[in-house]
């Protein structure tokens, strides 16, 4: 066991945990923060998609413990109260989900690549999503939900 | 998939987590950004029962230049190797290779230490590593010891450093003429083919060259035929061309699995080899 004490949502979370516990289950089990979905379990899909330290990673392939002392923003954390975050907008006037699986971590690659490229082109979108896989849309309203964001002027 | 318990701790210098190996006994492992050692801990193909991580240790990330060569801590993430200023200017194939490293999520976390230290046959720095002639700077309980990244690999998922020793950082003189080309395995991007071409050329002739090749082989080798047939010929497109088609001769271990088969690759070395070649050259008038 050790104690783990993760800033995330901007609120310190602290918490014994098990070490070989995974920070999606963190998230998931122990902060009930469900938005943080697990597709693959093998570090492929990118469901699982949240940022640490202000950037995007795979939170089924870190441990809870190499995350201690460090900001983590999941999907839950992205609106302003109400109001949506420009990609959640974007995602919404393009349907940009049809069963929404993928969608948290879409979008959460999708704010470390604006954060990126405030004005990405198409191909930059695509190469941009590698890491995160859809069975439903076949990805061009994905594309276009984050262009939607872009031209917003979303790179916060 | 759940992974065998294990005690974590945090190295908080070199010389700390050398210790905490020695400690360990052959029983710990280090991890630094965890995206080669973490699937295979959930799959329990890596059971260590010490986890030493060493991606918080001060300046064990970071590119900077000393004395004309580059140094990179092993520690830096592939997303830093990638957007470097430095080597965009400097040595832009390493930054280019890093950039087409599995994908965003992965280079945000992985390292270029733990991926020499790894040794996928499939990895794409082995590649530039190679073409670059890069020295790998290894820190141990009986202190510093430099190895060279051609002697660096010793087979599949097997390096020359002992249980107790530590890569802090690779060295390398930057050669500006030099390109990577990759045939990415659709899924995993890893590479099925993956060249590294590093020219050095004066008075328009090539005086030397240097080509690695990972993915096709169970290790990453120098493409000496294509070497050869480069050496002092005019530097274009037309000896880019003979010269590639040698590449591959000559290799007897040419990986054949689920992604491509033998043949495939030994068609596509060639090919690829000619773009690395093409793309080295055409550094030249920038
Ligand atoms: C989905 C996916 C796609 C990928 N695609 C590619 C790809 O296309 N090309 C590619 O090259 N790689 C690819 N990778 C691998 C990725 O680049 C890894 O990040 C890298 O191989 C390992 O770096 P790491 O810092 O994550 O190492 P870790 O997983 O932390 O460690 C790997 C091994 O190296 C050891 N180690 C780590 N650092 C050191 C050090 N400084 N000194 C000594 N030993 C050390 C560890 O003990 C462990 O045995 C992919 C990975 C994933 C998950
Ligand atoms: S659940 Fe993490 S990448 Fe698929
Ligand atoms: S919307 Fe169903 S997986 Fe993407």
């Amino acid at each position: 066991m050790a104690r783990v004490s993760i800033t995330v949502n901007g609120r310190k979370r602290s918490a014994e945990v098990e070490t070989r516990l995974l920070l999606v289950h963190f998230l998931r089990e122990q902060l009930n923060l469900t938005g943080t979905h697990v597709g693959c379990d093998t570090s492929q899909c990118g469901a699982c998609t949240v940022l640490v330290d202000g950037r995007s990673a795979k939170s089924c392939t870190v441990f809870a413990v190499q995350a201690d002392g460090a900001e983590v923003t999941t999907i839950e954390g992205l609106a302003d109260g109400d109001r949506l975050h420009p990609l959640q907008e974007g995602f919404w006037e393009e349907h940009g989900l049809q069963c929404g699986y993928c969608t948290p971590g879409m979008i959460m690659s999708a704010v470390t690549l604006l954060h990126d490229n405030p004005a990405p082109t198409e191909q930059q979108i695509r190469d941009g999503l590698d890491g995160n896989l859809c069975r439903c849309t076949g990805y061009q309203h994905i594309v276009n939900a984050i262009q939607h964001a872009a031209a917003s002027g979303s790179g916060r | 998939m759940i992974p065998t318990a294990f005690e974590y701790e945090r190295a908080t210098s070199l010389d700390d987590a050398v210790a905490k190996l020695a400690a360990a006994g052959g029983a710990g492992k280090l991890i630094a950004g965890g995206h080669s050692l973490v699937p295979l801990m959930k799959l329990r193909l890596s059971e260590p029962t010490v986890l030493i991580d060493i991606a918080h240790i001060p300046d064990f990330a970071g590119i900077r230049e000393v004395d004309r060569k580059i140094e990179i801590g092993a520690g830096t993430t592939h997303h830093d190797v990638a957007t470097s200023p430095l080597l965009r200017e400097r040595c832009p194939a390493v930054a280019d290779a890093a950039a087409v490293i599995g994908d965003p999520q992965v280079r945000n976390r992985g390292t270029l230490g733990g991926s020499l230290a790894h040794a996928d046959p499939a990895a794409d720095y082995p590649a530039v590593m190679l073409a670059v002639d890069a020295d790998l700077h290894i820190k141990g309980s009986k202190g510093w010891r430099v190895v060279a990244a051609r002697d660096f690999v010793q087979g599949v998922f097997t390096v020359d450093l002992a249980p107790d020793e530590v890569l802090a950082r690779v060295t390398f003189a930057p050669v500006r003429t030099a390109a990577y080309a990759k045939l990415h395995q659709q899924a995993s991007r890893f590479a099925i083919v993956g060249v590294a071409a590093a020219l050095e050329v004066r008075g328009g002739l090539i005086a030397s060259a240097r080509i690695g090749l990972t993915g096709a082989a169970s290790s990453p080798v120098r493409l000496s035929n294509v070497e050869a047939a480069l050496g002092g010929q005019p530097a274009s497109s037309e000896t880019a061309a003979a010269a590639a088609r040698f590449g591959g001769a000559g290799i007897d271990d040419l990986n054949s699995d689920i992604h491509a088969s033998a043949e495939y690759r030994r068609a596509m070395i060639p090919v690829f080899t000619r773009r690395a070649l093409d793309g080295a050259l055409a550094r030249l008038a920038g």
